[in-house]
Protein backbone atom coordinates (compact mmCIF):
# COMPACT_ATOMS: atom_id res chain seq x y z
CA UNK A 1 0.00 0.00 0.00
CA UNK A 2 1.13 3.43 -0.71
CA UNK A 3 1.64 5.82 2.27
CA UNK A 4 1.12 8.55 0.41
CA UNK A 5 -2.88 7.55 0.11
CA UNK A 6 -3.09 8.62 3.65
CA UNK A 7 -2.98 11.87 5.32
CA UNK A 8 0.04 11.36 7.51
CA UNK A 9 -0.26 14.48 9.29
CA UNK A 10 -3.67 13.13 11.05
CA UNK A 11 -2.07 10.05 12.05
CA UNK A 12 -2.16 8.36 14.56
CA UNK A 13 -6.08 7.63 14.33
CA UNK A 14 -8.41 8.17 16.64
CA UNK A 15 -9.78 4.50 17.32
CA UNK A 16 -9.49 1.98 20.20
CA UNK A 17 -6.26 0.03 20.20
CA UNK A 18 -6.58 -3.21 18.20
CA UNK A 19 -10.16 -1.61 16.27
CA UNK A 20 -10.59 -3.25 13.28
CA UNK A 21 -11.22 0.36 11.34
CA UNK A 22 -7.29 0.30 10.54
CA UNK A 23 -7.58 -2.73 8.92
CA UNK A 24 -10.32 -2.58 6.58
CA UNK A 25 -9.47 0.73 5.38
CA UNK A 26 -5.64 -0.32 4.84
CA UNK A 27 -7.72 -3.19 2.29
CA UNK A 28 -9.36 -0.70 0.94
CA UNK A 29 -6.60 2.16 -0.05
CA UNK A 30 -4.50 -1.48 -1.36
CA UNK A 31 -7.38 -2.31 -3.43
CA UNK A 32 -7.15 1.35 -4.66
CA UNK A 33 -3.74 1.39 -5.26
CA UNK A 34 -3.67 -1.89 -6.94
CA UNK A 35 -6.65 -0.90 -9.72
CA UNK A 36 -4.53 2.30 -10.58
CA UNK A 37 -6.75 4.51 -10.10
CA UNK A 38 -5.94 8.30 -10.33
CA UNK A 39 -6.31 9.71 -6.70
CA UNK A 40 -7.78 12.61 -8.14
CA UNK A 41 -10.97 10.59 -9.50
CA UNK A 42 -11.65 9.14 -6.16
CA UNK A 43 -13.98 10.88 -3.77
CA UNK A 44 -14.89 8.37 -0.37
CA UNK A 45 -18.44 9.57 1.36
CA UNK A 46 -19.24 8.20 4.67
CA UNK A 47 -21.76 8.80 7.29
CA UNK A 48 -21.46 8.86 10.85
CA UNK A 49 -20.15 6.25 13.26
CA UNK A 50 -16.42 5.36 13.91
CA UNK A 51 -15.82 3.90 11.04
CA UNK A 52 -17.15 6.98 9.09
CA UNK A 53 -14.11 9.10 10.13
CA UNK A 54 -11.75 6.52 8.04
CA UNK A 55 -12.11 8.72 4.75
CA UNK A 56 -10.62 11.74 6.74
CA UNK A 57 -7.36 10.09 7.16
CA UNK A 58 -6.83 9.24 3.10
CA UNK A 59 -5.86 11.69 0.60
CA UNK A 60 -8.99 11.21 -1.25
CA UNK A 61 -11.50 14.36 -1.79
CA UNK A 62 -13.86 13.22 1.07
CA UNK A 63 -17.51 13.93 2.58
CA UNK A 64 -18.32 13.42 5.97
CA UNK A 65 -21.86 13.35 5.88
CA UNK A 66 -24.49 13.24 8.05
CA UNK A 67 -25.50 9.24 10.11
CA UNK A 68 -27.23 7.16 7.69
CA UNK A 69 -26.82 9.50 4.64
CA UNK A 70 -23.72 8.68 2.90
CA UNK A 71 -25.28 6.80 -0.17
CA UNK A 72 -27.87 9.96 -1.20
CA UNK A 73 -24.10 12.22 -1.08
CA UNK A 74 -22.36 9.66 -3.06
CA UNK A 75 -25.41 9.36 -6.00
CA UNK A 76 -25.55 12.99 -6.03
CA UNK A 77 -21.81 13.18 -7.09
CA UNK A 78 -21.64 10.15 -8.84
CA UNK A 79 -24.67 11.81 -11.25
CA UNK A 80 -22.65 15.26 -10.95
CA UNK A 81 -19.74 13.61 -12.40
CA UNK A 82 -20.21 9.81 -13.64
CA UNK A 83 -16.24 9.78 -14.33
CA UNK A 84 -15.75 9.68 -10.48
CA UNK A 85 -15.30 6.71 -8.75
CA UNK A 86 -17.21 6.80 -5.71
CA UNK A 87 -17.24 4.40 -2.47
CA UNK A 88 -19.25 4.94 0.49
CA UNK A 89 -17.41 4.12 3.47
CA UNK A 90 -19.97 3.10 6.23
CA UNK A 91 -20.87 1.03 9.35
CA UNK A 92 -23.11 -1.93 9.95
CA UNK A 93 -25.91 0.76 12.19
CA UNK A 94 -25.11 3.76 9.17
CA UNK A 95 -25.70 1.26 6.66
CA UNK A 96 -28.45 -1.15 7.41
CA UNK A 97 -30.64 0.58 10.83
CA UNK A 98 -30.66 4.47 9.35
CA UNK A 99 -29.25 4.18 6.59
CA UNK A 100 -31.04 1.14 5.38
CA UNK A 101 -33.80 2.58 2.79
CA UNK A 102 -31.19 4.54 0.93
CA UNK A 103 -29.18 1.14 1.22
CA UNK A 104 -31.66 -0.79 -0.63
CA UNK A 105 -33.35 1.92 -3.07
CA UNK A 106 -29.47 2.70 -4.52
CA UNK A 107 -29.14 -1.30 -5.00
CA UNK A 108 -32.78 -1.37 -6.55
CA UNK A 109 -31.59 1.44 -8.91
CA UNK A 110 -28.20 0.07 -9.15
CA UNK A 111 -26.63 3.37 -8.67
CA UNK A 112 -22.80 2.82 -10.03
CA UNK A 113 -21.18 3.33 -6.81
CA UNK A 114 -19.25 0.75 -4.12
CA UNK A 115 -20.35 0.90 -0.47
CA UNK A 116 -18.00 -0.73 2.20
CA UNK A 117 -19.68 -1.82 5.14
CA UNK A 118 -17.52 -1.80 7.97
CA UNK A 119 -18.93 -4.21 9.96
CA UNK A 120 -18.55 -4.57 13.97
CA UNK A 121 -21.82 -5.81 14.65
CA UNK A 122 -22.36 -2.77 16.91
CA UNK A 123 -23.11 1.09 17.03
CA UNK A 124 -19.40 1.36 17.96
CA UNK A 125 -18.93 5.11 18.51
CA UNK A 126 -22.36 5.77 20.91
CA UNK A 127 -21.18 2.62 23.04
CA UNK A 128 -22.00 -0.61 21.96
CA UNK A 129 -25.59 -0.65 21.22
CA UNK A 130 -27.06 -3.42 19.25
CA UNK A 131 -27.53 -2.84 15.17
CA UNK A 132 -29.59 -4.61 12.67
CA UNK A 133 -26.48 -6.95 11.66
CA UNK A 134 -25.88 -7.85 15.64
CA UNK A 135 -25.83 -11.85 15.68
CA UNK A 136 -28.54 -13.29 17.92
CA UNK A 137 -28.02 -13.82 21.51
CA UNK A 138 -24.92 -11.11 21.10
CA UNK A 139 -24.66 -9.18 24.33
CA UNK A 140 -25.11 -5.41 23.53
CA UNK A 141 -25.40 -2.19 25.65
CA UNK A 142 -29.10 -2.41 24.40
CA UNK A 143 -29.72 -6.36 24.51
CA UNK A 144 -27.82 -6.72 27.96
CA UNK A 145 -29.50 -10.37 28.17
CA UNK A 146 -28.93 -11.16 25.10
CA UNK A 147 -29.97 -10.06 21.40
CA UNK A 148 -33.68 -11.50 20.79
CA UNK A 149 -34.22 -10.64 17.17
CA UNK A 150 -32.71 -12.51 14.06
CA UNK A 151 -30.06 -9.81 12.40
CA UNK A 152 -30.38 -9.02 8.68
CA UNK A 153 -28.40 -10.83 6.22
CA UNK A 154 -26.49 -7.76 4.69
CA UNK A 155 -25.45 -9.81 1.41
CA UNK A 156 -28.87 -11.07 1.17
CA UNK A 157 -30.69 -7.70 1.82
CA UNK A 158 -28.48 -6.11 -0.48
CA UNK A 159 -28.72 -9.13 -3.39
CA UNK A 160 -32.50 -9.03 -3.21
CA UNK A 161 -32.69 -5.18 -3.60
CA UNK A 162 -30.79 -5.73 -7.29
CA UNK A 163 -27.19 -4.93 -6.00
CA UNK A 164 -25.34 -6.53 -9.07
CA UNK A 165 -22.15 -7.10 -7.16
CA UNK A 166 -22.26 -8.38 -3.72
CA UNK A 167 -19.16 -9.74 -1.54
CA UNK A 168 -18.62 -10.90 2.15
CA UNK A 169 -14.94 -11.11 3.85
CA UNK A 170 -13.26 -10.44 6.79
CA UNK A 171 -10.15 -8.79 8.41
CA UNK A 172 -8.71 -11.77 9.17
CA UNK A 173 -8.30 -12.74 5.42
CA UNK A 174 -6.44 -9.16 4.58
CA UNK A 175 -6.06 -10.51 0.95
CA UNK A 176 -9.05 -11.57 -0.20
CA UNK A 177 -10.65 -8.62 1.54
CA UNK A 178 -8.42 -6.66 -1.16
CA UNK A 179 -9.40 -8.59 -4.24
CA UNK A 180 -12.79 -8.39 -3.62
CA UNK A 181 -12.75 -4.40 -2.81
CA UNK A 182 -11.17 -4.71 -6.32
CA UNK A 183 -14.12 -6.04 -7.97
CA UNK A 184 -16.40 -4.35 -6.07
CA UNK A 185 -14.91 -1.06 -7.13
CA UNK A 186 -14.00 -1.98 -11.01
CA UNK A 187 -17.93 -3.29 -11.23
CA UNK A 188 -20.40 -1.40 -13.24
CA UNK A 189 -23.22 -1.03 -11.37
CA UNK A 190 -24.09 -1.28 -7.49
CA UNK A 191 -21.84 -2.98 -5.26
CA UNK A 192 -21.54 -4.17 -1.82
CA UNK A 193 -18.83 -6.00 0.42
CA UNK A 194 -19.37 -6.15 3.69
CA UNK A 195 -16.23 -6.27 5.61
CA UNK A 196 -16.31 -7.58 8.93
CA UNK A 197 -14.60 -5.76 11.57
CA UNK A 198 -13.79 -6.25 15.10
CA UNK A 199 -14.84 -3.87 17.91
CA UNK A 200 -12.91 -4.93 21.05
CA UNK A 201 -13.86 -1.68 22.71
CA UNK A 202 -17.52 -2.92 23.21
CA UNK A 203 -18.66 -5.74 21.04
CA UNK A 204 -15.84 -7.86 22.06
CA UNK A 205 -15.48 -6.76 25.84
CA UNK A 206 -19.50 -7.07 26.17
CA UNK A 207 -19.29 -11.00 24.32
CA UNK A 208 -16.11 -12.26 25.81
CA UNK A 209 -14.10 -12.60 22.41
CA UNK A 210 -10.60 -11.88 23.83
CA UNK A 211 -8.37 -9.44 23.01
CA UNK A 212 -8.12 -7.49 19.62
CA UNK A 213 -5.62 -10.39 18.45
CA UNK A 214 -7.81 -13.18 19.37
CA UNK A 215 -11.23 -11.46 17.45
CA UNK A 216 -8.84 -11.03 14.74
CA UNK A 217 -7.40 -14.62 14.58
CA UNK A 218 -10.73 -16.40 15.44
CA UNK A 219 -12.07 -15.46 12.17
CA UNK A 220 -10.39 -18.33 10.30
CA UNK A 221 -12.30 -20.61 12.99
CA UNK A 222 -15.92 -18.88 12.33
CA UNK A 223 -15.72 -17.52 8.64
CA UNK A 224 -15.58 -20.14 5.96
CA UNK A 225 -14.92 -19.52 2.26
CA UNK A 226 -17.77 -19.87 0.24
CA UNK A 227 -16.35 -22.34 -2.38
CA UNK A 228 -15.73 -24.31 0.95
CA UNK A 229 -19.14 -23.76 2.54
CA UNK A 230 -20.89 -25.83 -0.76
CA UNK A 231 -19.56 -28.95 0.03
CA UNK A 232 -21.05 -28.91 3.96
CA UNK A 233 -24.07 -29.36 5.26
CA UNK A 234 -26.19 -26.98 7.11
CA UNK A 235 -25.34 -28.67 10.35
CA UNK A 236 -21.73 -27.68 10.10
CA UNK A 237 -22.47 -24.78 8.71
CA UNK A 238 -24.52 -23.90 11.98
CA UNK A 239 -22.83 -20.46 13.48
CA UNK A 240 -20.29 -19.87 10.73
CA UNK A 241 -20.36 -16.68 8.85
CA UNK A 242 -19.52 -17.51 4.62
CA UNK A 243 -17.11 -15.34 2.83
CA UNK A 244 -16.97 -15.07 -0.85
CA UNK A 245 -18.60 -13.06 -3.89
CA UNK A 246 -22.31 -13.53 -3.96
CA UNK A 247 -24.10 -11.44 -6.87
CA UNK A 248 -21.41 -10.40 -9.95
CA UNK A 249 -23.99 -9.43 -12.77
CA UNK A 250 -24.34 -7.53 -15.24
CA UNK A 251 -25.93 -3.80 -15.12
CA UNK A 252 -29.43 -3.73 -15.37
CA UNK A 253 -29.78 -2.28 -18.69
CA UNK A 254 -30.81 1.47 -18.90
CA UNK A 255 -34.26 1.91 -19.45
CA UNK A 256 -34.33 5.39 -21.03
CA UNK A 257 -35.79 6.37 -24.24
CA UNK A 258 -36.05 3.13 -25.63
CA UNK A 259 -39.53 1.37 -24.65
CA UNK A 260 -41.40 4.55 -24.92
CA UNK A 261 -40.13 5.08 -28.78
CA UNK A 262 -41.04 1.69 -29.70
CA UNK A 263 -44.83 2.25 -28.42
CA UNK A 264 -45.34 5.21 -31.05
CA UNK B 1 23.07 -22.57 -2.63
CA UNK B 2 20.92 -19.64 -2.51
CA UNK B 3 21.15 -17.27 0.58
CA UNK B 4 18.45 -16.88 3.27
CA UNK B 5 16.44 -14.18 2.71
CA UNK B 6 16.23 -11.46 5.10
CA UNK B 7 13.92 -8.63 6.40
CA UNK B 8 14.08 -5.15 7.88
CA UNK B 9 11.35 -4.50 10.00
CA UNK B 10 10.18 -0.89 10.56
CA UNK B 11 7.72 0.08 14.10
CA UNK B 12 6.58 3.32 14.06
CA UNK B 13 6.24 4.00 17.76
CA UNK B 14 4.59 7.59 17.43
CA UNK B 15 1.56 5.19 15.80
CA UNK B 16 1.54 2.10 17.51
CA UNK B 17 -1.10 1.67 20.08
CA UNK B 18 0.38 -1.82 21.42
CA UNK B 19 -2.57 -3.73 20.63
CA UNK B 20 -0.64 -6.83 20.23
CA UNK B 21 -2.34 -7.98 16.65
CA UNK B 22 1.13 -8.09 14.93
CA UNK B 23 1.77 -10.85 17.98
CA UNK B 24 -1.20 -12.96 17.33
CA UNK B 25 -1.23 -12.62 13.79
CA UNK B 26 2.64 -12.99 13.02
CA UNK B 27 3.94 -16.75 12.54
CA UNK B 28 7.60 -16.49 13.55
CA UNK B 29 7.48 -14.50 16.83
CA UNK B 30 9.31 -11.76 15.68
CA UNK B 31 7.13 -9.40 18.24
CA UNK B 32 6.01 -9.32 21.90
CA UNK B 33 4.18 -7.48 23.88
CA UNK B 34 6.69 -6.79 26.85
CA UNK B 35 6.09 -6.30 30.58
CA UNK B 36 5.03 -2.70 30.23
CA UNK B 37 2.68 -3.53 28.40
CA UNK B 38 4.70 -2.21 25.19
CA UNK B 39 5.17 -3.40 21.72
CA UNK B 40 8.80 -5.42 21.13
CA UNK B 41 10.99 -6.33 18.30
CA UNK B 42 12.14 -9.42 20.07
CA UNK B 43 12.68 -11.80 17.25
CA UNK B 44 13.58 -9.53 13.69
CA UNK B 45 16.12 -12.52 12.41
CA UNK B 46 12.83 -15.08 12.23
CA UNK B 47 11.32 -12.64 10.17
CA UNK B 48 9.47 -15.01 6.74
CA UNK B 49 8.37 -11.83 5.27
CA UNK B 50 4.94 -12.55 4.91
CA UNK B 51 3.50 -9.38 5.73
CA UNK B 52 0.74 -10.52 7.86
CA UNK B 53 1.71 -8.36 10.56
CA UNK B 54 1.68 -5.27 7.95
CA UNK B 55 -2.07 -6.49 6.69
CA UNK B 56 -3.10 -6.40 10.20
CA UNK B 57 -1.71 -3.70 11.65
CA UNK B 58 -4.81 -1.15 12.20
CA UNK B 59 -2.03 1.52 12.79
CA UNK B 60 -0.28 1.71 9.71
CA UNK B 61 2.87 1.00 12.11
CA UNK B 62 4.75 -1.65 10.37
CA UNK B 63 6.47 -1.80 7.39
CA UNK B 64 8.54 -5.51 5.83
CA UNK B 65 11.07 -4.92 3.57
CA UNK B 66 13.34 -7.42 2.19
CA UNK B 67 16.92 -6.56 3.23
CA UNK B 68 19.55 -6.23 0.42
CA UNK B 69 22.89 -7.98 1.13
CA UNK B 70 25.56 -6.28 0.13
C1 LIG C 1 -29.36 11.39 13.24
C2 LIG C 1 -28.45 10.75 14.22
N1 LIG C 1 -28.92 9.78 15.04
C3 LIG C 1 -28.11 9.18 15.90
C4 LIG C 1 -26.80 9.54 15.99
C5 LIG C 1 -25.90 8.87 17.01
N2 LIG C 1 -24.98 7.91 16.39
C6 LIG C 1 -23.74 8.27 16.07
S1 LIG C 1 -22.85 7.00 15.39
C7 LIG C 1 -24.17 5.94 15.58
C8 LIG C 1 -24.07 4.50 15.18
C9 LIG C 1 -22.84 4.11 14.47
O1 LIG C 1 -22.79 2.74 14.28
P1 LIG C 1 -22.04 2.13 13.05
O2 LIG C 1 -22.54 2.72 11.79
O3 LIG C 1 -22.11 0.64 13.13
O4 LIG C 1 -20.55 2.69 13.20
P2 LIG C 1 -19.35 2.22 14.17
O5 LIG C 1 -19.22 3.32 15.18
O6 LIG C 1 -19.71 0.90 14.77
O7 LIG C 1 -18.19 2.13 13.25
C10 LIG C 1 -25.26 6.59 16.15
C11 LIG C 1 -26.55 5.93 16.45
C12 LIG C 1 -26.33 10.55 15.13
N3 LIG C 1 -25.04 10.92 15.13
N4 LIG C 1 -27.17 11.13 14.27
S1 LIG D 1 -15.48 1.91 19.88
FE1 LIG D 1 -15.16 0.05 18.70
S2 LIG D 1 -15.43 0.70 16.55
FE2 LIG D 1 -15.14 2.57 17.79
S3 LIG D 1 -12.91 2.99 17.67
FE3 LIG D 1 -13.28 1.79 19.53
S4 LIG D 1 -12.96 -0.34 18.88
FE4 LIG D 1 -13.24 0.87 17.02
S1 LIG E 1 -0.44 -4.33 15.39
FE1 LIG E 1 0.42 -2.29 15.01
S2 LIG E 1 -0.48 -0.98 16.58
FE2 LIG E 1 -0.80 -3.08 17.24
S3 LIG E 1 0.98 -3.53 18.55
FE3 LIG E 1 1.52 -4.21 16.50
S4 LIG E 1 2.56 -2.47 15.58
FE4 LIG E 1 1.49 -1.68 17.38
S1 LIG F 1 6.43 -10.32 7.96
FE1 LIG F 1 5.52 -12.20 8.79
S2 LIG F 1 7.20 -13.23 9.85
FE2 LIG F 1 7.87 -11.12 9.49
S3 LIG F 1 7.32 -10.06 11.37
FE3 LIG F 1 5.60 -9.79 9.96
S4 LIG F 1 4.21 -11.46 10.42
FE4 LIG F 1 6.15 -11.98 11.39
MG1 LIG G 1 -20.64 -0.67 13.76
Amino acid sequence: MRLDLLRSERLPNIWCPGCGNGIVLRALLEAIDQLQLDPDNVVLVSGIGCSSRAPAYTAFDNVHSLHGRAIPVATGIKLANPDLTVIVVTGDGDSSAIGGNHLIHAARRDVDITVVVFNNYNYGMTGGQASPLTPTSSITTTTPNGMLDRPFDLVKLAAGAGATYVARSGIYFAKHLVDHLKKAIAHDGFSLVDAVAQCPTYFGRFNRKGSAGQMVTSQKDWMVLKSVAEKKTPEELAGKVIIGEFVNIERHAPVSAAAPKEQA
Amino acid sequence: MPEKKTFRITHNRKWCKDCGICVAVCPKKVYEIDRSDRHAIVNPQNCIGCRMCVEHCPDFALTVEEAKNE
